[in-house]
């Protein structure tokens, strides 16, 4: 059992590790704003997420005590980081940064012309 | 960006603040309870209160959060402040020094043995000082034009 749960705890804070360099890399070599925050939310959000359940599982199974902040503290990222995420995009797409040039749709294009115009 | 008051719709962040406001008060309420025997207590506590209503001021107007809250944050920094005086002036009535606390277990109807203690009182006028003080810097620096 012991030998069991710490395979699973070192699995998730590794999982979490990859993932969040994984989401350094992308901001880094991604060409626009847009794919760089995709990569930034999504994957450092699966990130922290692994982190924290490799914590919770290390402190329930390993240590026997519950700590029902970490739980709270999954679901508030779990809740949060994408709402950020879409709002800062939001706001750079309403100042005007322009879009990868080799993105072939931008169907808010036509909406934001309208309401500039207005 | 000619015009910065565009509106837009905050659908999204709206409902986001809905959800994440009462976690983020329970979890100040936790943080002040439990700051007798973990890290936490008052200051913190209204730190995150206030934060919390912070992030409903961000959501929407100053004019909604203040309908929605409608407190004037003065009083209750006033109210704060008497409350921690009000527990250095209760030791003075059984002849102790000034904030002498007591601590013990207290016997309370349906809930049973608790173990309670006078500076949880002292603490919650921190928590209330600290929420007022926050929030009358917030809304009075947002509602200058």
């Amino acid at each position: 059992m012991t030998e069991i749960s710490k395979f699973i705890v070192g699995f998730l804070v590794l999982q979490g590790a990859f993932l969040s360099l994984a989401a350094a890399i992308g901001v880094l070599r991604l060409p626009d704003p847009y794919t760089r925050n995709h990569a930034a939310s999504k994957s450092a959000t699966l990130g922290v997420l692994s982190l924290l359940l490799g914590v919770f599982l290390y402190f329930w199974l390993l240590k026997g005590e519950i700590n029902s902040k970490i739980i709270l503290g999954i679901i508030f990222v779990f809740i949060t980081s994408p709402v950020a995420g879409h709002l800062i995009m939001r706001a750079a797409y309403n100042i005007g940064i322009p879009l990868w040039k080799h993105s072939v749709q931008d169907d808010l294009k036509e909406k934001k012309r309208k309401e500039s115009r207005e | 960006m000619r015009r910065t008051n565009r509106k837009t719709n905050d659908v999204i962040l709206q409902t986001t603040v809905q959800t994440v406001f009462f976690i983020i008060v329970i979890y100040s309420v936790h943080l002040f309870f439990s700051g007798h025997y973990t890290p936490g207590g008052g200051f913190i506590g209204g730190l995150m209160t206030s934060s919390a209503i912070v992030l409903l001021l961000l959501a929407f107007d100053v004019k909604t959060a203040a309908s929605i809250l409608p407190v004037n944050y003065l009083y209750v920094t006033a109210f704060g402040l008497l409350a921690a005086i009000g527990t250095g002036i209760g030791s003075l009535l059984y002849g102790m020094p000034f904030l002498k606390h007591w601590h013990g277990p207290v016997h309370i109807p349906f809930l049973g043995e608790i173990e309670l203690a006078t500076a949880t009182l002292f603490d919650f006028g921190v928590y209330l000082v600290v929420v007022g003080v926050t929030m009358t810097i917030i809304q009075t620096i947002g509602e200058t034009e």
